[in-house]
């Protein structure tokens, strides 16, 4: 019982993630995104949410993904962080799944690149493989704030 | 309720009653006549003592039992207290709180007891009761006499507005004096002992008028003893009404306070706002409505939301009166330390600031305070030379003026010495010799606030604590504010700080830009300008590329907020422009929006912690739309658009001088070219080497790229990069590098003991020239632009370079590139 573990798990570019259940607190439809000019690309922008103002994050942009198509809508799950509430932009939610931890293996050595730092691991789920996503990591910018260079 | 939680509330409570120990103490060491003032320091030692037994903190028990047993003798009139008794009080008061400090933190009450102190408490106990007869009349307030203990005796009088303490007029002799002291002491005690006692019962209206007429014929006894030897009362109802009487007003003052977390208070304030957003939806909607029963509700519901907004946000609103309270103690502190009588006065002390904002004034006050004291005020003979009074007063003002606090200290002290600061800023490099004499005489005195300025001649136990005027400028502009001195030789200073009431809700005018909205806060706004048709064409000059607006006969830079913020082109031509006439630091500038919508009432929320890095938003907030807008820093604006003010622009001198020698001299440059074939230079001064490195020679450490030399790793740092715009940039990373890439030129430099490499295109020439002829840098990591040679050639800021080089991504495309020039 201890042992097993409940993910949200939702979908970038056709790969399948998940996020540990208990830090997610709640998931909503795409909401007004005010943009932040000269911010990190990463930072969506801000959006209200019931009056708390809320970082947007999106993770097609910290994953160095291709950027989401126009006609997709993009979903919020709001996860808790050390600095409050952050939004994660998704393409898609999927089901919450319960994993026990021995299908647990840490991401092998070939992955590479952004994914590899915001990656904990994989769960080998029925027939798919879900990456398991560290939020706090995902959160941090890696990038620095565009400096003007005129 | 457990253990901890018990302890929890022992040290909240004795926090606040150690500030009100402060406060009583010094109060009563100018009356120390005043017998209910002592029983209650009495009470709040001997409850501390009290929990501290049963709490078991030993240590922090003995120290309040020696003080305690201080103050018994202080009660009973065996002892009168003296600024020697005062100050050792005040020590244990310290002492106390330092352990309940480390209770805090640790759970225990420390490991030192404090053996000196409690000797000196002890000691005090039994010193001659001859020395208090004498100590009376020293410490009388405002007495004319001079003080019997001279300069190492301090008078420090608490005026408070309204009440203000009664003062003995100073043609009475000194023993009518004191007896008049102990009158206006019984005084209040006697009116009300009088009127319980008939409450109770236990004696008849008259009895007290007779009573009365006894202590008006000369009987100095209290009221219930002479009902007591008159034989109206009995002795043990009078003792009975006398616990009553003390006990009261703490029992009140209990049923009216509710302790509540700030935490909490906040979460209303984000509701409240909310509720507010929500009304203004509902409003809107109730307008287009014909329901009349539905508009009747929505202006109720109106009017209920906004009284409730102001209710919630008073509940975050403190007396600066919280934090004066302690001024008097640091002012008898200082005064003693340094020999000086001064007297604090406080008016406005129930004007009501944020709690935030309470907090994030407190040092700076207390700075100011101890600095007016310091600094200001003369020494009691230098006074008395002047022909001024031996103490110096000291004078706090708190008052609302146009929706702002201000606060003053002023003092009557020396005033500041205008030549003294005029040399001081030119001997520390502040200002040239000619920039002050073109001073006015305020700006001159406002220099006092500039980093690295500091005129005491000597260093202070006082000055010298890392806390400078500097600090006290930088601590109140962040939260809004500004600070102002004015001085007259001989009179006095005054320091004005004015401060917004709350940070919560601010007044700022919305704009918009780009298709989003944009607050700005009302305080750096100064006026709104609109060029129209014709003025279009006349309005906008150009000085060598930077466009600039005649305001009234001066030139205003105009920024604009879209390229600024590097906003997408709309497109779109208007026939109008929108300038907002704004003010940052001490300079003016004029920001190009395209459109001004209102006015409004906003409530601040700060960013989160992936934008604080961001310096042009101060925050964020939540528009009636329900959409998030940005609040611009003018401040940030203004520094990333270069409309720096005079003092960044002097630092930035101070830099040019510091890597450069003196200007007026001949300097050795290098030459190189960076990108292109624009001309750039270093000082000679700050180069170790020149080296070529082949290509193969660079390696990767994470994003960086770096080569081995002498025995060190030393970073490179590709110049042609940095200085590229960002878009090409990313662009030029991703680009492969020339196949036959031949080696690169590096100029290994040192900054601040640390080594890097810096890639140029190619070395031109080491030169000797006078940089005097400067303009303003075009773009970052540039310095300046000086003319070497005939040419134009751009100093470069390495500092700035530094910081810029560590956000680059080094292309991963390198590496593949290196790998196949290994395999060749």
């Amino acid at each position: 019982m201890e042992k097993s573990l409940q993910f949200c798990t939702f979908y970038l570019d056709k790969l399948l993630f998940g996020v540990e259940l208990k830090s997610v607190q709640e998931v909503i439809r795409s909401l007004d995104v005010t943009q932040v000019p000269l911010a990190p690309a990463v930072v969506s922008g801000l959006i209200n949410l019931r009056g708390q103002i809320v970082t947007a994050v999106d993770l097609r942009r910290r994953l160095e993904l291709d950027p989401r198509p126009a006609d997709v809508p993009a979903m919020n799950i709001v996860v808790r962080s050390d600095d409050g509430a952050v939004s994660l932009l998704v393409d898609e939610i999927g089901d919450v799944v319960e994993v026990e931890q021995d299908t647990f293996e840490v991401p092998p050595e070939t992955l590479r690149g952004a994914v590899r730092e915001v990656i904990t691991g994989v769960h080998k789920l029925n027939g798919r493989l879900m990456l398991v996503l560290d939020t706090g990591k995902a959160c941090q910018m890696t990038e620095d704030p565009v400096v003007a260079a005129r | 309720m457990s253990d901890s939680d018990i302890v929890k509330d022992f040290l909240v409570e004795s926090y606040e009653n150690l500030d009100r120990l402060d406060r009583d103490l010094v109060g009563l060491e100018k009356n120390p006549q005043d017998k209910d003032a002592l029983a209650g320091v009495f009470r709040t030692i001997h409850t501390i003592k009290g929990t501290c037994g049963f709490l078991g903190f030993n240590k922090l028990e003995k120290v309040a039992h020696v003080g305690e047993n201080l103050l018994t003798r202080l009660r009973d009139g065996q002892l009168i207290l003296d600024p020697e008794i005062t100050t050792a009080l005040l020590g244990m008061v310290d002492a106390v709180r330092q352990m309940l400090k480390e209770i805090d933190a640790t759970g225990q009450d420390g490991d030192v007891d404090y053996p000196e102190l409690r000797e000196t408490l002890t000691r005090l106990q039994t010193s001659a009761p001859a020395k208090a007869a004498v100590a009376a009349p020293a410490v009388a307030p405002e007495s004319p006499t001079p003080p019997a203990a001279a300069a190492a005796t301090v008078t420090v009088t608490v005026k408070e507005t309204p009440a203000a303490v009664a003062a003995p007029p100073p043609d009475e002799s000194a023993a009518s004096s004191r007896s008049k002291a102990e009158g206006t002491a019984r005084k209040p005690s006697r009116g009300k002992i009088g009127g319980l006692l008939v409450e109770r019962g236990v004696v008849q209206p008259a009895d007290i008028v007779r009573a009365l007429e006894e202590q008006e014929r000369g009987d100095r006894r209290r009221l219930g003893e002479i009902l007591v030897s008159l034989g109206l009362a009995k002795s043990e109802d009078v003792l009975a009404a006398q616990h009553i009487l003390e006990a009261k007003p703490r029992d009140t003052a209990a049923l009216e306070t509710i302790r509540v977390g700030v935490n909490l208070l906040d979460k209303l304030m984000t509701l409240v706002g909310e509720l507010v957003l929500a009304r203004n939806q509902l409003l809107q909607f109730a307008n287009t409505s014909e329901d009349g029963g539905l508009q009747a509700i929505s202006q109720r519901m109106n009017l209920i939301a906004t009284e409730l907004q102001e209710e919630v946000m008073k509940t975050r609103m403190q007396p600066i009166g919280n934090i004066w309270g302690q001024f008097p103690r640091t002012v008898r502190d200082v005064a003693l330390g340094c020999h000086k009588e001064v007297a604090i006065e406080m008016e406005g002390k129930e004007t009501e600031l944020d709690k935030t904002i309470i907090e994030a004034i407190k040092d700076p006050l207390t700075h100011l305070v101890r600095n007016s004291v310091d600094h200001g005020i003369e020494l009691p003979e230098d006074r008395v030379k002047v022909g001024k009074n031996r103490t110096g007063r000291l004078i706090l003002r708190a008052f609302h003026e146009g929706g702002q606090v201000i606060i003053e200290i002023s003092d009557d002290g020396a005033g500041l010495n205008r030549e003294r600061i005029r040399n001081k800023a030119i001997e520390r490099g502040i200002a040239t010799a000619e920039q002050t004499a073109r001073m006015a005489e305020r700006e001159i005195f406002n220099m006092i606030f500039l980093p690295g300025f500091s005129t005491a001649e000597k260093v202070t136990n006082v000055s010298g604590r890392g806390v400078g005027m500097d600090v006290v400028k930088t601590n109140v502009e962040r939260i809004g504010g500004t600070v102002d001195v004015q001085s007259t030789a001989g009179r006095g200073s005054t320091v004005r700080v004015k401060i917004p009431l709350t940070l919560a809700i601010i007044p700022a005018l919305v704009v918009t830009c780009g298709g989003d909205r944009y607050a700005i806060p009302q305080v750096s706004l100064l006026e709104l300008v609109r060029l129209e048709a014709e003025q279009l064409t006349t309005g906008i000059e150009m000085v060598h590329g930077a466009p600039v607006h005649r305001l009234r006969g001066h030139l205003l830079p105009l920024v604009y907020l879209s390229r600024e913020l590097r906003l997408p082109e709309t497109g779109r031509q208007t026939d109008i422009v929108n300038i907002v006439v704004l003010q940052a630091d001490d300079r003016q500038f004029g920001l190009v929006v395209d459109e001004i919508n209102d006015t409004e009432e906003i409530v601040v929320k700060p960013l989160r912690k992936q934008l604080k890095t961001v310096k042009t938003f101060a925050g964020s907030s939540i528009m009636g739309d329900g959409k998030v807008a940005l609040i611009l820093d003018v401040l940030g604006l203004a520094q990333r658009a270069s409309v720096v003010s005079e003092s960044r622009e002097r630092l930035v001198n101070e830099k040019v001088a510091e890597a450069a020698g003196t200007a007026d001299d001949k300097q050795t440059f290098l030459l190189f070219t960076g990108l292109g074939d624009s001309r750039m230079a270093i000082p000679l001064s700050t180069l170790s080497r020149l080296e070529e490195f082949p290509v193969r020679q660079v390696e990767m450490s994470g994003r960086q790229w770096v080569t081995q030399y002498r025995g060190q790793i030393l970073p490179l740092v590709r110049l042609a990069v940095i200085m590229e715009e960002r878009r090409a940039r990313l662009r030029s990373l991703q680009a492969p590098p020339e196949p036959d890439t031949g080696p690169l030129q590096v100029l290994v430099l040192n900054h601040e003991g640390r080594s890097f490499g810096l890639v140029v295109e190619r070395i031109i020439d080491i030169v000797e020239a006078a940089a005097d002829v400067r303009s303003k840098a075009t773009r970052d990591a540039v310095l300046y632009t000086v003319v070497i040679g005939e040419r134009v050639t751009e100093l470069l800021d390495i500092p700035a370079i530094l910081r810029k080089a560590e956000l680059l991504d080094a292309p991963p495309v390198f590496a593949a590139a290196r790998a196949a020039e290994a395999g060749n």
